[in-house]
C-alpha cells in the first residue's frame, strides 16, 4: 500500500508538470484568451477553479486524516454516532455561500455575453457577419459590406463583431476557442452573439485563429475547421475594398491558369461562385465562395495551402473529408485538367 | 417445491432462468446481460482510444467512428449501467426491506426480457447495415438526416428496453411502499433501499419524455411525419428539450443507487451507523427533485437566451449543496470508525476524491457563461466520465464484490479484487484527467481524428495508454469471477462479518422464499442491533406458516420476443419490402396474445407448506 501511495504521488507530479508546461496553443486554447469574451470566460474559470480547489483541500484533509487515523486495528466496536446538527449546518451553509460567490458573476457575465442590442439599432455601425454552416464548410457573409467569403473569416481587431448564425442542413456549432465560447448553429432559428478580437493577442497568434465546429454533424465533423484572420481595422477596411472591387471573376494571368478557368467555368461554377458580391440568397450558396481562394491559409479548411494539396483535394475530396457534398459532382477530370484548375484557383487573389 | 434444491442439467437450468419470476434469479440475469453489454461498450471505448491515440489515425473510418461513439454511449448508459444497477436493486432491495419478492414478480420478468430484447435489437445493427451514428443524444437534425437503418435501431431498441425500465421502476416503488417487513418504517430503510425508491420515482417521471421523443422521431423517420424537420415547420430544439428532460434525471437514476451502495459500504466497513442518516435521506430526495429542474444546462449554447441560462445555471449550482452534504456525511461515517480496507472499501474510498473532482467540474460547467467554452469539448467528456465511471462504475464494481457472496454464495478473491481496483483506478485517472486539459486547449468532443500541430498529441497518447490499464483491470476481474466460481467455496450468512442490514441475516444465497418468517425490525441497521445484543439472527415477526409463492412463466419471454419481431417489421416497412407489414403484425399478435393469455388464464401461484419449511431448516439453495 505504502509503495503504491508513493507511485500515485509521482504520477500526480508528472501530471502537474504537464499542466504547468502548457496552456495550449495561442491560436486555439481557451487558456490563452484573446478578446473580451474569452477574457470574461477565463475569469469565471479561474474564480470557479479557485473556489473548487478550496473545497477539494478541505475534503482531502479530512480524507487523509481518516485514512491515517481510523484504520481497523482491533475488534472493538466504535461508538455509534447518529450525526451532528452543528456540523451538518456548517457543511450546508458554507457551500451555499460559496455558490453565491460564483453565481453572481456568472449571471452578470451571462447577460453581458448575450447583449446584441447594437445589432437592432437603426443605422448601426456595428460590423455584422452572417454565418451559414454547411456540411463541412462555413459561409461568411458581410451584409453591410455586401461581400461573401468562405472558410476563412476576416475580422478587424479591437472591435465588437456581431454574428448571425444559421445552418443550411444539420445542427453545427460555431467556436473560436481562443476568442470566445461557442454558439450552436441551429436549423430553424438564427442565433446571435458577439466576439471581440484583441489586437496584441492576435499578433501573438500570428493573426490567425483556429475555428471549429463543436456539434456532431456527420462523418467529417472533426474536419469542419475554419480559420479567422484577425487584422487591424485599416487592413480590414483595405481587404473589404479589395473584395468589393472584384465585380467580375478575376482573369487568369498565365496560359495554364486560363485553361483552368475554362474548365472551372464548365465544371465548377454551377456550385462555386468566384465573385464576392452578395447577389444570391444564402440558400443558393451551396458551395464555398472561391473569390479570394489564393489568399487563404488552408485548402478546404484543413490542408496546408499549396498547389499540390489543391490538386489532391480536387482529385478525391472523399479521402480528405468523408461524406462531403462535393464528391462526384463534377465528373472525371484528367490530371492535366486538375493541374490547370489548381493553377487558376491558386491565382485567385484579391490582395497582393 | 423441494425440486429447487436438486441438481439440474444445463437444459433444466436454462429453462429455469427463461421462466423464472424470482427476484434473485432475475438479478443474476440482469448481472449477466448487463455485464456482457458492459464488455461490448468497453471494447467500443478501447476502439475509440486506439483511433485517437495518434493524430490523423485511420484505425477506423470517420463514419464507423461515429457509430462506435454512439453505441459506446448508448450501450454503457442504457444496456450496461442501468441493468447492472437493476441487478443489485433486484438482488438486494427486497432482502433489505424483509420482503419475499418484489410486488409483481411476473412484471419483473417482463421488465428484464424487454430490456434484453431491446438491447439485442440495438446491437444487431452492427450486422444489419450499420449502427446508429448520431451520438447517444441523437440530436434530431442529424438523426433525421442519417442514412440507412442505424438510427431506426436506436429508436426502436430504446423504446423496447425503455418499457422494461419503466415497468421495473414502478415495480420497485410498489414493493417499497407495500412490502416492508413489520417495523421497517421509511426512516429505518437502508440507504440503498432509499436510493432505489427515489431512483424508481425518477424513472417513473423521466422515461415518458424520452418515449415521447422517440415516438415522434419514429414517426418522422418511418411514417412520414415532420415533427423535427425545420423546412416543414418542425423544430429540432423540441427534441433537445425532450431528450434532456429525460437525460438529466437519467444521470441521477445512475448515480443515486451508486450513492446507496457506497453508503452501505462506508457504514459496514467502518462498523458505524451512517453519519447523519436523516440528512442523507433528505439529500437523496432533494437531489432527485432538483434533478428535474436543471435539464437546460445541457443546452446553454442552444440559444435559449440569458434569462433561461441564468436560471438553469443557478439551479444547477444548487445541486452541489446536497451532494456536498453526502460527501461530508460519508467522511464522518468513517471518522471515529474502525475502517477495514476490503475490496469494496477500496472502491468506496477512491470514489470520494474521484467524485469530488467530477462534482467540482460539474459546478464549473454550471457557470453558464464559462460553459460556452466547455460545452461539447473534451472537458465535458472528462467531467461526465469522472462522475459516471468514478461514481457509477466504481459502485458497480464495489457492489459486485460486496454482494457476490449474497448472490452466489461464494466470495470473490480479495487479492485479485485489489489488483483489479488498482489497475482500473490508475488507468481511469490516466485516461480522463488529462482530457480536462484537452478540452480547455480547444479539442471538441466526438471528433474521429485531429490534425497534428494543435498541441493535442501527447495528451491523447497518455489518455489512450490509460485505457489499456482499465482494460487489464476488467480482464483480471473476469479471471477472478471464473476462478472463484470454479472453486466455489461456500460462505455463511454474513461473510464480511460486518453486515448491518437484513440481507446479511439470511443464508447466502437466500432460499427462494427469502425469509421463512418475516423479521421484526427494531431500528436502523436491523441485523446489527440484534448482533450487538448477542443474538444469532432476527426475531421473527410472525409464527411459522404457509408461504404463498408465484409460479414460473414463459410468457414474459414471449411477450418481449413479440415486440422484438414487430420492431423488424416496423423498420423495414420504410424500404417497402413485402414481408415487413406481416412481420410487424405477427410480432404484435404474439405480444398481445401473450398478454391476453396472461389476463384470462388464472394463475394463483402455489403455497409452501409449514411442514416443508420445517424440514428445510436453513439450508442454502443453489442459485
Amino acid at each position: 500500500m505504502k509503495r503504491l501511495a508513493k507511485w500515485r504521488f509521482i504520477s500526480l507530479f508528472a501530471i502537474l508538470a504537464l499542466v504547468l508546461s502548457g496552456c495550449g496553443e495561442p491560436y486555439l486554447s481557451t487558456l490563452n484568451p484573446a478578446g473580451e469574451v474569452a477574457d470574461t470566460q477565463y475569469d469565471l474559470m479561474k474564480l470557479s477553479t479557485l473556489i473548487m480547489v478550496g473545497v477539494i483541500i478541505v475534503v482531502m484533509v479530512i480524507f487523509v486524516l481518516v485514512f491515517i487515523r481510523f484504520r481497523r486495528k482491533d475488534d472493538t466496536i466504535p461508538k455509534q454516532v447518529e450525526g451532528s446538527h452543528k456540523l451538518e449546518i456548517i457543511w450546508t451553509v458554507i457551500p451555499i455561500l460559496l455558490l453565491l460567490v460564483l453565481a453572481v458573476p456568472t449571471v452578470a457575465a451571462t447577460f453581458k455575453l448575450a447583449d446584441v442590442s447594437p445589432m437592432d439599432k437603426k443605422n448601426s455601425k456595428a460590423l455584422v457577419v452572417n454565418v451559414r454552416a454547411h456540411l463541412y464548410w462555413w459561409d461568411f457573409e458581410y451584409p453591410g459590406q455586401k461581400i461573401v467569403t468562405s472558410n476563412e473569416l476576416v475580422v478587424p481587431t479591437n472591435e465588437k463583431v456581431y454574428f448571425n448564425l444559421k445552418s443550411a442542413d444539420v445542427k453545427h456549432a460555431f467556436w473560436i476557442p481562443a476568442v470566445g465560447g461557442k454558439m450552436d448553429v441551429n436549423t430553424e432559428n438564427v442565433n446571435r452573439f458577439w466576439l471581440e478580437f484583441d489586437d496584441k493577442k492576435a499578433n501573438d497568434a500570428g493573426n490567425l485563429f483556429y475555428g471549429k465546429c463543436a456539434e456532431l454533424c456527420g462523418p467529417s465533423h472533426a474536419l469542419m475547421d475554419f480559420k479567422v484572420k484577425a487584422i487591424s481595422k485599416d487592413k480590414f477596411d483595405a481587404w473589404v475594398t479589395a473584395m468589393q472591387d472584384v465585380k467580375e471573376p478575376l482573369k487568369a494571368s498565365t496560359a495554364a491558369a486560363s485553361e483552368g478557368q475554362q474548365i472551372f467555368n464548365k465544371s465548377c461554377i454551377g456550385c462555386h461562385a468566384v465573385t464576392p458580391a452578395n447577389k444570391m440568397p444564402d440558400t443558393a450558396r451551396i458551395a464555398p465562395n472561391l473569390s479570394n481562394f489564393g489568399d487563404r491559409s488552408r485548402v478546404a479548411g484543413i490542408l496546408e495551402h499549396n498547389k499540390e494539396n489543391v490538386k489532391k483535394w480536387i482529385k478525391n475530396p472523399e479521402t480528405y473529408k468523408p461524406g462531403n457534398l462535393m464528391t462526384g459532382k463534377y465528373g472525371n477530370l484528367s490530371d492535366d485538367q486538375i493541374d490547370a484548375l489548381a493553377d487558376y484557383l491558386m491565382g485567385l487573389k484579391v490582395q497582393e | 417445491m423441494s425440486t429447487y434444491a436438486q441438481k439440474k442439467g444445463f437444459g433444466a437450468t436454462l429453462w429455469d432462468f427463461l421462466t423464472t419470476v424470482d427476484h434473485k434469479k432475475i438479478a443474476i440475469l440482469y448481472l449477466i446481460a448487463g455485464g456482457l453489454f458492459f464488455l461490448v461498450g468497453g471494447l467500443e471505448a478501447v476502439f475509440i482510444r486506439i483511433q485517437l491515440a495518434v493524430p490523423n489515425n485511420d484505425f477506423v473510418s470517420a463514419g464507423l467512428f461515429n457509430e462506435i461513439i454512439t453505441m459506446h454511449g448508448t450501450t454503457m448508459i442504457f444496456l450496461a449501467a442501468m441493468p447492472l444497477i437493476f441487478a443489485f436493486m433486484n438482488a438486494v432491495m427486497p432482502l433489505q426491506i424483509g420482503a419475499r419478492d418484489v410486488a409483481f414478480p411476473f412484471v419483473n420478468a417482463v421488465s428484464f426480457w424487454l430490456f434484453f430484447f431491446g438491447g439485442v435489437f440495438l446491437n444487431l445493427s452492427w450486422f444489419l447495415g450499420g449502427a446508429p451514428d448520431a451520438g447517444w443524444t441523437s440530436y434530431a437534425s442529424l438523426a433525421i438526416a442519417s442514412k440507412g437503418h442505424g438510427v431506426d435501431f436506436y429508436i426502436l431498441g430504446l423504446q423496447i428496453s425503455g418499457f422494461g425500465t419503466l415497468m421495473g421502476g414502478i415495480n420497485f416503488l410498489v414493493t417499497i411502499i407495500n412490502m416492508r417487513a413489520p417495523g421497517m418504517t421509511y426512516m429505518r430503510m437502508p440507504l440503498f433501499t432509499w436510493s432505489t425508491f427515489v431512483t424508481s420515482a425518477l424513472i417513473l417521471f423521466a422515461f415518458p419524455p424520452l418515449t415521447v421523443g422517440l415516438v415522434l422521431m419514429m414517426f418522422d423517420r418511418m411514417f412520414g411525419a415532420h415533427f423535427f424537420e425545420a423546412a416543414m415547420g418542425g423544430n429540432t430544439i423540441i427534441w433537445e428539450h425532450l431528450f434532456w428532460i429525460f437525460g438529466h434525471p437519467e444521470v441521477y437514476i445512475l448515480i443515486l443507487p451508486a450513492f446507496g451502495i457506497f453508503s452501505e459500504i462506508f457504514s459496514m466497513f467502518s462498523r458505524k451507523r451512517l453519519f447523519g442518516y436523516s440528512s442523507m435521506v433528505f439529500a437523496t430526495v432533494l437531489i432527485g427533485f432538483l434533478g428535474f429542474m436543471v435539464w437546460a444546462h445541457h443546452m446553454f449554447t442552444t440559444g435559449l437566451g440569458p434569462v433561461a441560462n441564468a436560471i438553469f445555471a443557478v439551479a444547477t449550482m444548487a445541486i452541489g449543496v446536497p451532494t456536498g452534504i453526502k460527501i461530508f456525511n460519508w467522511l464522518f461515517t468513517m471518522w471515529g470508525g474502525s475502517v477495514k480496507f476490503t475490496t469494496p472499501m477500496h472502491y468506496a474510498f477512491a470514489f470520494i476524491p474521484t467524485f469530488v473532482a467530477g462534482g467540482v467540474t460539474g459546478v464549473m460547467l454550471a457557470a453558464a457563461a464559462a460553459d460556452y467554452q466547455y460545452h461539447d469539448t473534451y472537458f465535458v467528456v472528462a467531467h461526465f466520465h469522472y462522475v459516471i465511471v468514478g461514481g457509477v462504475v466504481f459502485a458497480l464494481l464495489a457492489g459486485t464484490h460486496l454482494y457476490w457472496p449474497k448472490m452466489f454464495g461464494t466470495m470473490l478473491n480479495e487479492t485479485l479484487g485489489k489488483i483489479t481496483f488498482w489497475t482500473f483506478f490508475i488507468g481511469f485517472h490516466m485516461t480522463f484527467f488529462i482530457q480536462h486539459f484537452l478540452g480547455l486547449w480547444g479539442m471538441p468532443r466526438r471528433v474521429f481524428t485531429y490534425l497534428p500541430g494543435q498541441g493535442f498529441e501527447t495528451a491523447n497518447a497518455v489518455s489512450s495508454f490509460g485505457a489499456a490499464f482499465m482494460s487489464v483491470g476488467v480482464i483480471v476481474m473476469l479471471i477472478n469471477i471464473i476462478v472463484t466460481s470454479v472453486k466455489n467455496v461456500k460462505v455463511g450468512n454474513d461473510p464480511w462479518g460486518d453486515g448491518r442490514t437484513l440481507e446479511w441475516a439470511i443464508p447466502s444465497p437466500p432460499p427462494f422464499y427469502n425469509f421463512k418468517q418475516l423479521p421484526l425490525v427494531r431500528g436502523l441497521d436491523a441485523y446489527w442491533i440484534e448482533k450487538m445484543e448477542g443474538k444469532k439472527g432476527m426475531t421473527p415477526a410472525e409464527p411459522l406458516g404457509d408461504i404463498h409463492m408465484p409460479n414460473s412463466s414463459f410468457l414474459p419471454f414471449i411477450m418481449s420476443l413479440g415486440l422484438f419481431i414487430a420492431a423488424f417489421g416496423a423498420m423495414y416497412h420504410v424500404d417497402k419490402v413485402s414481408w415487413a407489414l406481416p412481420v410487424m403484425i405477427l410480432g404484435l399478435l404474439i405480444t398481445f396474445g401473450a398478454m391476453f393469455t396472461r389476463s384470462v388464464k388464472d394463475d394463483h401461484g402455489f403455497h409452501i407448506h409449514k411442514e416443508e419449511l420445517m424440514d428445510d431448516d436453513d439450508k442454502g439453495v443453489k442459485a
